[in-house]
């Protein structure tokens, strides 16, 4: 009797232990204004920011990343580069044909025989269909046109085709993913597979979904790319960082889209 | 070139209280930072905000450059009397980016 009391009290303190801490921003896993953010035990970038943060997302006014869409519509049917078209002349109305594209990059393609990602994507388009120089990456009409083409598939769960062609490419971002690096010798998996929903020093980790970028970033004051984060994230560790648009970015933005698979897109959304 | 926006009911019963939410993108640039040559970014923010109801003011505001970028400033009146509300914000080159809208109250 005594030996099934102590049992049972192990068995309490293992359940204490082990039963998930919601960590501060206070957050109710079932309160249903927060479903549509929550698939399966992938949690949004919005589940762990502050509660002033989602406002400003959930109000397309107050959005400030809405500037930049604003921006990227004028673009859309701006006559540009040799051949006199636009993205207009060939893709129409971007609300009735680039409602599902946003949430299925990074994407191989056939005619370059790589992975390209979105911004790589529009600038192909540029490039090859409309005889424009290529924006550069990270540049203001670059951001404002993938954020406003990604803003077209807003509710539609990331997929992404890892398999096939692809594959060199996920294996390369896996790898990144769970490699150390840097002088404090961290992979991306130690913050956001270990320890997401804990602080690192003031910082909440969360779970690193990238459904949300472009993002507003309230310490960039502006929008910024996914490719700027893994930068951000690379010195923060202590590590170099590669290029923005580079193979390894490219490879990485696969598996994190991959891993964010179910979730719904939700650019432009607005982070600390 | 900025481009302001705001958003309110155009279309109020007299007595209303009016929510006005205003947003213009801007840098802010507050004058304190240095480029990678090291010489001073100077100071560009927008100083001064204000909006009028039939040229009388409902509402104005200084802004400092602690102010974020693309400052958004949202304010409540009481509606009254139709006419246009002008929205104009102040540039520090002297620059002045102005909106207006009209209002009618019943």
């Amino acid at each position: 009797m005594r030996a099934a009391r102590t049992i049972l009290a192990v068995l309490a303190l293992v359940l204490a232990v082990r039963s998930p801490a919601w960590a501060d921003p206070p957050f109710d896993p079932k309160d249903p204004a927060m479903a549509k953010y929550i698939s399966g035990d992938k949690r949004s970038g919005y589940t762990f920011a502050e509660p002033e943060t989602r406002a400003m997302q959930d109000d397309d006014f107050m959005n400030p990343a809405m500037l930049w869409v604003g921006k990227g519509e004028t673009l859309w049917s701006t006559v540009e580069g040799s051949a006199g078209k636009s993205c207009a002349s060939c893709h129409g109305k971007a609300e009735e044909t680039m409602t599902t594209a946003g949430a299925h990059y990074p994407k191989y393609d056939a005619g370059e025989r790589k992975v390209v990602n979105l911004e790589q994507r529009i600038n192909l388009c540029r490039s090859q269909a409309m005889g424009a120089a290529e924006w550069k990456y990270e540049s203001e009409p670059l951001l404002a046109m993938t954020t406003y083409v990604k803003m077209q598939s807003r509710g539609v769960p990331v997929s992404v085709v890892v398999d096939g062609p692809a594959a060199p490419w996920f294996d390369a971002g896996r790898r990144f993913y769970y490699e150390r690096r840097g002088l404090n010798d961290v992979a991306c998996a130690h913050c956001h597979v270990d320890h997401w929903g804990q602080h690192i020093r003031t910082e909440l980790l969360s779970q690193g979904m990238t459904n949300g970028f472009p993002t507003y970033r309230l310490k960039w004051q502006k929008l910024g790319s996914l490719h700027r984060r893994m930068a951000g994230c690379n010195e923060e560790i202590r590590a170099e960082p590669y290029p923005l648009g580079s193979f390894e970015y490219v490879a990485l933005e696969l598996y994190l889209a991959w891993r964010a698979q179910g979730l719904l897109v939700e650019t432009p959304s607005v982070r600390k | 070139m900025p481009t302001p926006k705001v958003k309110f009911n155009e279309t109020a019963a007299k007595g209303d209280i009016l929510e006005v939410k205003t947003m213009i993108d801007h840098d802010m640039e507050s004058g304190q930072r240095k480029d990678a040559a090291g010489k001073v970014v100077p100071r560009k923010i927008i100083n001064a905000f204000a909006c009028t109801l039939n040229g009388k003011m409902l509402f104005s505001a200084e802004l400092a450059p602690a102010i974020s970028a693309n400052p958004a400033l949202n304010f409540f009146f009481t509606a009254t009397e139709s006419g246009t509300l002008e929205f104009k914000w102040t540039d520090d080159d002297g620059s002045v980016y102005g909106l207006s809208r009209p209002l009618t109250v019943t």
